[in-house]
């Protein structure tokens, strides 16, 4: 059967979305392999691994190696913090409790409001209570009014498709509360941990606007990289880019061999016959 | 009389302003394999689980084996349950399955895998305890629930809708084995169900109810031969309720004939006819009735002198097989 006429249109229309969406990645992957005198903007001068080796080299503005390892550190805490406080909001709005509509709007609230005036309001509580704004103390706090509704907002998602018979088996088996947790929900919802650590870590790790005012002395990568943009004028920067879009993908692949070998390590199990304990 | 095994005394749910089970008293014996048959959420299931243990008494007193068990959690009654779904763990093993209760009991691994291992041979699944359940037929899952359910030995099975979740076919051959199991066994089984062919195949004590509220409670055949209400009549099916004069009146559909030549008898006009198989449905309306008369007459005497529809009969019965209900 011949295509109607739609297919093409919508084809067109796709493929121009998917250009629109990958572009500038792929614009600043092929600038990053300019020549040592190329410049910032095409054409090509030349095609060389210069400005990759230029980043370990010291820069005279910036300093993205310390940066990077800022936002990793902060990534990991923003990531653990979020999945250990969603899967417990998680659990404890599977029942209606006095004012759990209120709390509800309240934590979503924050996603509503503009990043920036987060990010102005957690600096200015800390200026009034003169506390030093650290991107460990001011900036994880605002980064999880970011993760901590998303991270919520799935661990809804998760457990109203949860089966709460799985629990009265478990009760039925003779686990207490804790025992039902740890060897029957945590189990199960495991994959969707997965995610939600995922999903806290990228948005930690690409997070700006409730970073910019609360970061203090110290920059995380997306702020120093914002800073490099305005200073730095050659295409060390995209390398930079490049390089940190690989990281973030690296990670996504190492979550995804994670779950992988987990549901191989079952298998695994099944076949050999030895019992977990 | 010994006191019954299992007794419910006045049980009563009440959910905010809705009452789902109304002063329900039931006695158990020992041994016996009890059906609770009615209609969806006429409080059943509601039932079984305020005996489970999962589901908090309004009112009334639940007592097993002489202790009163009204307000234990689910692992210190001495019941277990098997759920309508199974709810087998999907991420262990069948054997991991069967010896959780165990390994939540605090038995040591060698020791409570051991005893899984027996438990799966007796359910003949002792080939397959290495599998996962999402790699097992509907059938053998059930069979996983079950060993579950007894590892414990408990002192009363409790079964929600046990063969609801499989096809026509496979639910016919499981219940047999599951009435040859709870013989072996010994263990009271009280199992809840819709179905009127799995409570009179399977029980020793059919209980019917209603509306939160016990219709009957007696033996399969008795259920059968001597419906209490109308209710129970109507829904055990294969009946008909007919007033004659100021009672009401269950008779059986194959006990009633049909004859052409009108004598003493209800007069009524043959609306619709159904091959069985084995027997005809010959449905027909009375003139001074809403319900259609349903007989069941064998294929032979049906053939023997075919009807039509639209045809003029009389329904004759003899008098011992009219049972007069309660009012």
């Amino acid at each position: 059967m011949p295509r109607s006429r739609s297919f093409y249109v919508l084809a067109a229309f796709f493929g121009a979305f998917v250009l629109f969406l990958y572009g500038p990645v792929i614009t600043i992957g092929i600038l990053s392999f300019q020549g040592p005198r190329g410049g910032l903007t095409f054409p090509m001068n030349g095609v060389s691994l210069h400005w990759f080796f230029d980043l370990f080299e010291e820069q005279a503005v910036g300093d993205f190696w310390a940066a990077f390892r800022r936002s990793l550190t902060l990534g990991a805490m923003v990531m653990v913090t979020t999945v250990v406080v969603s899967v417990m909001g998680g659990l404890a709005f599977r029942q209606r409790f006095a004012g759990s509509a209120a709390l509800f709007y309240l934590v979503i609230a924050s996603l509503v409001i503009p990043s920036i005036l987060v990010s102005l309001g957690v600096g200015l509580v800390f200026n009034v209570l003169d506390w030093e704004v650290h991107w460990a103390t001011s900036g994880f706090g605002s980064q999880l009014t970011w993760t901590l509704p998303f991270g919520l907002l799935i661990m809804f998602a998760v457990f109203n498709r949860f089966d709460g018979a799985y629990e009265e088996a478990a009760r039925d088996c003779g686990a207490s509360w804790w025992q039902t947790l740890r060897f029957v929900v945590l189990p199960l919802i495991a994959p969707s941990l997965i995610g939600v650590a995922l999903f806290g870590f990228t948005l930690s790790y690409d997070e700006f606007a409730r970073t910019l005012l609360t970061s203090g002395s110290y920059n995380t990568l997306p702020l120093e990289i914002f800073g490099m943009t305005t200073n730095v004028t050659t295409p060390v920067l995209y390398a930079l880019g490049t390089v940190t879009t690989l990281f973030s993908l690296l990670v996504i692949a190492v979550f995804l061999v994670a779950a992988r070998l987990q549901r191989r390590r079952l298998l695994a199990q099944a076949s050999s016959g030895s019992a977990q304990s | 009389m010994a006191a019954p095994h299992l007794e419910l005394v006045n049980v009563s749910k009440q959910y905010a302003d809705t009452p789902a089970v109304r002063g329900v008293n039931l006695g158990v014996n020992e041994g016996a394999y009890v059906c609770i048959l009615g209609p969806s959420g006429c409080g059943k299931s509601t039932l079984l689980r305020m005996v489970a243990g999962h589901e908090t008494v309004s009112d009334g007193d639940i007592v097993l084996a002489g202790q009163n068990i009204t307000t234990l959690n689910p692992a210190q009654r001495g019941t277990a349950m098997m759920f309508q779904s199974y709810a087998l763990f999907p991420h262990l093993s069948v054997r991991d399955n069967v010896a959780f209760p165990l390994r939540m009991r605090g038995v040591d691994q060698a020791d409570r895998l051991t005893q899984a291992d027996d438990m799966l041979e007796r359910v003949q699944l002792g080939s397959l305890s290495n599998r996962f359940p999402a790699q097992l037929s509907g059938g053998q899952q059930q069979r996983v629930a079950l060993a579950r359910a007894m590892i414990t030995t408990p002192r009363v099975l409790l079964l929600d809708e046990p063969l609801s979740a499989l096809d026509p076919f496979l639910r016919v051959q499981i219940r047999s084995e599951l009435r040859q199991l709870q013989r072996d066994l010994g263990i009271t089984f009280v199992h809840v169900t819709h179905s009127q062919d799995e409570a009179l195949a399977l029980a020793d004590q059919v209980v019917v109810m209603n509306d939160g509220e016990i219709q009957q409670s007696s033996t399969a055949f008795d259920v059968f031969n001597k419906p209490r209400s109308e209710f129970v009549a109507k829904f055990i099916g294969g009946h008909n309720v007919l007033s004659l004069g100021d009672r009401r009146v269950s008779i059986r559909s194959d006990r009633m004939s049909i004859s052409r030549q009108a004598r003493d008898g209800l007069f009524a006009t043959v609306v619709d006819i159904e091959f069985q198989g084995a027997s005809v449905l010959v449905k027909s309306q009375l003139d001074d009735d809403v319900d259609a008369v349903v007989v069941q007459l064998s294929d032979e005497r049906f053939f023997d002198q075919p009807l039509v529809v639209g045809e003029s009969v009389c329904l004759m019965w003899r008098e011992e097989d009219a049972h007069t209900l309660a009012a």
